[in-house]
């Protein structure tokens, strides 16, 4: 679904990792942690072709970034569900029109009822008509992860998704990415919070990665 | 819809479209005039001509006979008559005023020729006004006609080029509204390449709103031109070009394409800008 061969990535200073290969295979659940500017979003855009590697290969579904063309990267990003930690709103749109904004922009329709179920879903079915900036932190983000999620992708990348919830809510958004993942979509989570991937790996079958000395390693059990 | 309807650049389009359509009623408007003036003085002057005869006044009348006799027996001649000395004041006046005594001065004799659709050997008919009757001179209009066809030729010329800039200064403004725009809303950009929108359907989401604005502001504009050209007096009669500046009749259709062109204009410019912008943006 998502492979990187020996990539390698700098933004001009020196590597920020480097011999980088690894697998995201379908319905897999990964965790990507490291220290703070270890790379982690760097890794996360490389997954979605908002930068190409600087040396190496990444491919989404098969096919490689650097052939992609604009439109052919457009397609692509049509099956990669995002959530940034900052969600990345339109604040002169509603919740709903918000949410609805994958499949708006890329001409399909969605029925009020799915997109009312998958408000539901997220717990913000009374939130539909609000405006982004009126809600509470987790409110957005489960926004963002319904908005993610409404095109039904193969892969979802979240950048610390649960970096300013509370514990209580960082559980009931990785408990909704659970379920994701229990319905084939693959998961990767970028995150320094230990006590998520714990609670994680309790629940689902998670592999977890971690970028250290300029490299990806496969974290041991001891986490 | 996703692009949010605020901003400087709103005001921007809307403004400069209604400046520029406003301008652009004048110069079509001065485009059409100046065409219409080059017809209208082509065919007034075309088939007419003048003999004007001095001599002696006792000859005056026997001069007059054998002229209007050459005249009448030249082909391509289809009328010659004596204006009357009123008609004459009446072309005085403008230079001289209403109370000129014609009668006291000492003026030639006109005479109106009327012209077939084939007209006269001109240098033939002169030759035999020279030999006939030395005091006429035959005056078919030409060193007026020519500097005042070529005078209307190019006020539509510079009408047109005019035009042309005006569409010019539109298209480049509309460039850097849209750029303005697309700068302002990186944001907006950013979340829908997120979510994997085409560039086509980023750029169409710019266009429609610079287009819109464009079109609004062209249709305030040229509903200001032509309250404006209602405005200017009609003087009847009169050659000064300003007194017949406008349009008549169903040449007032031709203000409707304006709006039309400008957002025509705001479209392919705008496009063209948010594409370019777009290449920018992974």
């Amino acid at each position: 679904m998502i492979a990187f061969d020996d990539v390698a990535h700098d933004y001009g200073g020196g590597p920020l990792f480097r011999e980088v290969s690894v697998r995201l295979e379908p319905g897999s659940f990964h965790f990507l942690t490291g220290p703070s500017g270890a790379g982690k979003s760097t890794f996360l855009k490389l997954c979605y072709g908002e930068l190409l590697p600087s040396s190496g290969r990444v491919s989404l579904m098969d096919r490689d970034v650097r052939t992609l063309s604009r439109d052919g990267l457009a397609e692509l990003r049509q099956r990669i569900g995002v959530v940034h930690q900052d969600c990345q709103f339109l604040d002169h749109l509603s919740v709903e029109q918000n949410v609805g904004l994958p499949m708006t922009a890329t001409g399909r329709s969605v029925s009020e009822n799915d997109l009312s179920d998958l408000l539901g879903w997220v717990g913000l079915g009374s939130h539909a008509e609000a405006l982004p900036p009126t809600l509470s932190g987790g409110e957005r983000q489960r926004a963002a992860l319904a908005r993610a999620v409404i095109a039904a992708p193969n892969v979802l990348l979240a950048d610390e998704p649960t970096g300013n919830l509370d514990w209580d809510m960082s559980q009931r958004l990785l408990m909704l990415m659970i379920e994701l993942n229990r319905m084939g979509t693959s998961i990767l989570i970028a995150t320094h919070d230990l006590q998520l991937i714990r609670f994680a790996k309790a629940q689902v079958n998670a592999r977890v990665l971690r970028i250290a000395g300029r490299r990806l390693q496969v974290a041991g059990a001891g986490l | 819809m996703v692009v949010p309807g605020r901003g400087q650049s709103v005001w921007l389009v809307l403004l400069s479209s209604a400046a520029m359509a406003f301008l652009a009623v004048f110069a079509l408007a001065l485009s059409v005039t100046a065409a219409q003036l080059a017809r209208d003085w082509s065919a007034a002057l075309a088939q007419t001509a003048t003999v004007r005869l001095s001599a002696p006044p006792d000859e005056m009348d026997a001069q007059t006979a054998l002229v209007l006799d050459v005249l009448r027996t030249t082909p391509g001649i289809a009328e010659a008559r004596v204006m009357v000395p009123a008609e004459q004041a009446s072309l005085l006046e403008a230079w001289l005023g209403p109370d000129v005594p014609v009668d006291a001065l000492p003026l030639p004799r006109l005479i109106e020729v009327t012209e077939t659709a084939e007209g006269p050997d001109r240098q033939g008919l002169r030759l035999r006004l020279a030999a006939e009757a030395p005091g006429a001179v035959f005056d078919d209009h030409t060193r007026w006609r020519r500097p005042l066809a070529e005078a209307a030729a190019r006020l539509r010329a510079f009408a047109l080029v005019s035009l042309g800039l005006i569409g010019g200064v539109t298209a480049a403004i509309i460039v850097l509204a849209a750029s303005a725009a697309l700068a302002s809303n990186g944001q907006v950009i950013r979340v829908l390449r997120l979510v994997g929108a085409r560039d086509r359907f980023i750029a169409l989401a710019f266009v429609r709103r610079i287009s819109g604005r464009a079109f609004a502001g062209a249709c305030a504009g040229t509903g200001l031109g032509a309250l404006a050209l209602l405005a200017i007096p009609q003087a009847g009669g009169s050659v000064h070009v300003l007194a017949g500046l406008g349009f008549s009749g169903a040449g007032w259709l031709l203000l409707l394409a304006i709006p039309p062109l400008a957002m025509v204009l705001a479209w392919v410019a705008s496009m063209a800008t948010a594409l370019k912008v777009l290449r920018g943006v992974t």
